[in-house]
């Protein structure tokens, strides 16, 4: 099954932010079991997710993605003991300041994926890829 | 196509603009290009005017490819290089080499993953998969362009490894690194050191009893005066950074309760693993006369006068049923290594005793590998006869009436009709499980596989480390093996440790957050946020301003957000370079 063309609908674009220790190993063994997930996923590893600027998340959805995911790390970050937290009002501020440009706030999810959460991330990115579409094209013109 | 107008701050005061790039697509064998158009990809970006060379290459790690590469920054004068190939857990060491070798700095240098996070995810688009690799070439590109030349940090190491677990890998890693010249303490949680081996007679493949092997190793450990034993005692605290940290430990035996503190660089993980029990019931566990195979082994070694007996009952007939707990479709998957060649070794030494014995040997197939096959052969000249039972259809065990065994199963080259066979005795090969070591696991924040053992970075490239900086695992905690195999792995660790603490130092990576002395206001909004203490103010002719110190920053970036000005950045990950990157990814390529 292609995820582009056939349809004719494009498949929405998808920024992955994930974390170089722990979401993006996770990342790396879905792609390393051949679990499919929609091609138009793009991800830049950080090393901790408390680190995302909001600026960055907005400048994405300006600049042609239609959706960001914040694969963190959930307890488990080595960094920061209150990550998750941290992670959480980086969202919540993002989301009010994509709120501002008429960017809806089910663009921006947020979920923990584990090193070996393989599964969960193919599943996070077909589920928001489809909630994305439901959600139609960007009200906003790619900057 | 508007290629970088969009990245701000372009480096170089000097010549603003032009950087020197060299672009490599691998194709991984066909990993990568069985899915990925790499001369799309190559071509989508050779235009790129900071783009010097592009170049395909069908193994980007390969040697020659790295000399190439080498060639090629010093030839043309490259200041930046991007490798797109797997992921950078693989070869981020590998090319930061190329670049070092090459005069280059290392941190011009961008992995972008076009395999685990591309072709093997897109297996089934390739059009998908090409489309997405030339995005991501493009944000590695922006990245690198905007790359500033970094030093790596140097931080003092402390010449100490902290061995955990005094199993035969423990005891024999704790030698091989006094040996090296570092110092050592064995931290043991029971009583007694020496682990499964310890407990063991006569083993294979040299027939040494295993008490006498752990036996040696303890008096070796007597003569060397740098390595320090702890029974009964447990690793409870781990702090510090790379290179350097306090380990407490808690020694609890019948006269002590103490908490000891050690300055260690490294750790080496053999805690072992378990070996599978059987649920009552389980191929008749539970009857009287069905057997581990740990239990049988003491029985065999404990035999004296000629004669194997059970329960006072001399043994005529012994049934083997192999795989018990492993190899299953659904519980533990994995082969467990040891089991196979410990079995035959137990029926040479049953004929030893007595070569009446009549020894049937149910199995799926017999993996006494490598010399261990002389023992199978041994084995069966010896009269042992091996049977083979299908994999969904493992042998039933049922008491008769006069007290006997039965075992039923049937043989894939008499089949399909049923066989039963009347046995004395029915050992049931029982294979290896991870130990349960919860407080440990979470204290070092050690990854486990699916399958419950402790995991390595990579299984052949990196096979001791952990992506846990510092913490070399080795031994049955990292999966079922024999001795020898467990030993090796410790003997790698023992390499590992030396390599990062006999220099006496480390380099860490700058990837430090840095504040912009220019735009910070004094706010003092970040002062508070740092985990690790490692932002201070100094004062300013307009009050003060916040500082980073590069020792004591961890490289999180989780206080990156919490400035108002935007005045501090994460090295490697500046907002710069995330922003170019985020546009080199928007940038789609027509489709061609
Ligand atoms: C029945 C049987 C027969 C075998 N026969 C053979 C044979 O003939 N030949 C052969 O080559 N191999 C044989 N093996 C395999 C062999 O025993 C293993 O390869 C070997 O024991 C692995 O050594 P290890 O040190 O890694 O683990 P272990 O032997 O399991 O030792 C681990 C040690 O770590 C300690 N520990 C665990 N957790 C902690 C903690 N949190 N803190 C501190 N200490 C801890 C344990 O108490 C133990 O002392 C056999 C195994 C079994 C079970
Ligand atoms: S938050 Fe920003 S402006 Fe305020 S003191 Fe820290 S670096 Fe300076
Ligand atoms: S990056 Fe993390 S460790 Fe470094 S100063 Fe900022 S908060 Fe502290």
């Amino acid at each position: 099954m292609s995820d582009h063309g056939g349809s004719g609908e494009p498949t929405p674009r998808i920024l992955v932010f994930s974390t170089n220790n722990i979401s993006d190993p996770g990342i790396d063994l879905a792609g390393s079991r051949h679990l499919h997930y929609p091609a138009t996923v793009s991800v830049l590893a950080m090393p901790c997710s408390s680190g995302i600027k909001p600026s960055w998340i907005l400048h994405a959805l300006q600049a042609g993605q239609d959706g960001v995911f914040i694969a963190s790390d959930g307890e488990e970050c080595a960094y920061l003991p209150d990550c998750a937290e941290r992670t959480a009002h980086l969202v919540t501020v993002t989301q009010g300041l994509m709120a501002e440009q008429g960017l809806e706030p089910q663009r921006l999810k947020m979920a923990a994926v584990c090193s070996v959460c393989a599964e969960p991330f193919a599943k996070y990115m077909r589920e928001f890829a489809a909630a994305l579409s439901t959600l139609g094209p960007r009200p906003v013109t790619a900057g | 196509m508007s290629e970088n107008p969009t990245a701000p701050g372009l480096p170089g005061d000097d010549e603003p603009g032009r950087r020197r790039i060299g672009v490599y697509i691998c194709h991984c064998g066909g990993n990568i290009s069985d899915y990925v158009d790499v001369a799309r990809v190559r071509a989508a970006i050779a235009d790129d005017p900071d783009v010097m060379v592009a170049e395909t290459t069908l193994f980007a790690c390969a040697d020659g490819q790295q000399h190439t590469m080498v060639h090629d920054i010093q030839n043309q004068h490259l200041d930046g290089l991007v490798v797109a190939s797997c992921s950078p857990k693989l070869h981020t060491t590998t090319f930061r080499g190329v670049s070092r070798r090459a005069d280059l700095n290392p941190y011009a240098y961008t992995q972008v993953n076009i395999r685990e996070q591309d072709s093997w995810a897109h297996t089934d688009d390739h059009e998908g998969a090409t489309e997405r690799a030339i995005a991501l070439v493009k944000a590695g590109i922006a990245k690198t362009r905007l790359s500033t030349p970094l030093s790596p940090l140097r931080v003092e190491t402390v010449p100490a490894t902290m061995v955990v677990g005094g199993g035969v890998t423990g005891l024999r890693t704790a030698i091989g690194l006094a040996d090296i010249g570092l110092s050592v303490i064995v931290v043991e949680r029971e009583a007694e050191l020496g682990g499964w081996l310890g407990r063991l007679g006569p083993t294979f493949p040299h027939d040494t009893p295993g008490r006498d092997q752990i036996a040696g190793l303890v008096a070796q450990i007597a003569q060397r005066p740098t390595i320090t034993v702890l029974t009964d005692a447990e690793l409870v605290g781990k702090t510090g950074s790379f290179g350097n940290y306090t380990a407490k430990v808690h020694v609890r035996g019948e006269t002590t309760d103490e908490l000891r503190q050690f300055q260690v660089g490294t750790f080496v993980i053999a805690t072992g693993a378990d070996v599978y029990s059987p649920e009552v019931g389980e191929l008749g566990y539970g009857i009287d006369g069905v057997v581990t195979l740990h239990e049988f082994g003491t029985l065999v070694d404990e035999a004296t006068g000629g004669a194997l007996t059970w329960h006072g009952r001399r043994v005529r007939s012994i049934a083997y049923v192999y795989c018990v707990g492993n190899r299953q479709a659904e519980g533990n998957a994995y082969c467990s290594k040891f089991c196979c060649a410990a079995t035959v070794h137990a029926s040479i030494k049953v004929s030893k005793v007595d070569p009446s014995i009549r020894q049937f040997h149910l199995h799926r197939d017999v993996r006494a590998y490598g010399r261990y096959e002389l023992l199978y052969t041994e084995s069966r000249e010896r009269g042992s006869v091996y049977l083979r039972y299908p994999d969904d259809a493992p042998p039933a065990i049922e008491q008769s009436a006069d007290g006997r065994l039965a075992v039923t199963l049937v043989d894939a080259l008499t089949g399909p009709d049923e066989l039963t066979i009347p046995v004395d005795l029915v050992v049931l090969v029982t294979g290896m499980v991870p130990r349960q070591n919860e407080a440990l696991t979470s204290l070092l924040k050690l990854p486990t596989g699916d399958d419950g053992f402790y995991n390595e970075i990579h299984p052949k490239l990196r096979p001791v480390e952990t992506v846990v900086d510092g913490v070399m695992i080795a031994g049955a905690c990292q999966g079922p093996k024999p001795a020898n195999e467990a030993v090796s792995g410790g003997l790698a660790a023992v390499t590992q440790s030396a390599g990062i603490l006999k220099r006496g130092f480390a380099e860490l990576d700058p990837l430090v957050a840095t504040v912009n002395e220019a735009a910070c206001t004094g706010c003092g909004e970040c002062l508070t946020t740092c985990p690790y203490d490692a932002i201070s103010a100094y004062p300013c002719d307009t009050g003060q301003k916040a500082l980073v110190s590069a020792a004591n920053c961890k490289g999180c970036g989780g206080c990156v957000p919490v400035c108002p000005e935007d005045a501090i950045d994460l090295l490697g990950y500046t907002s710069a370079q995330m922003l170019a990157a985020i546009d080199g990814l928007a940038d789609r390529e027509p489709v061609a």
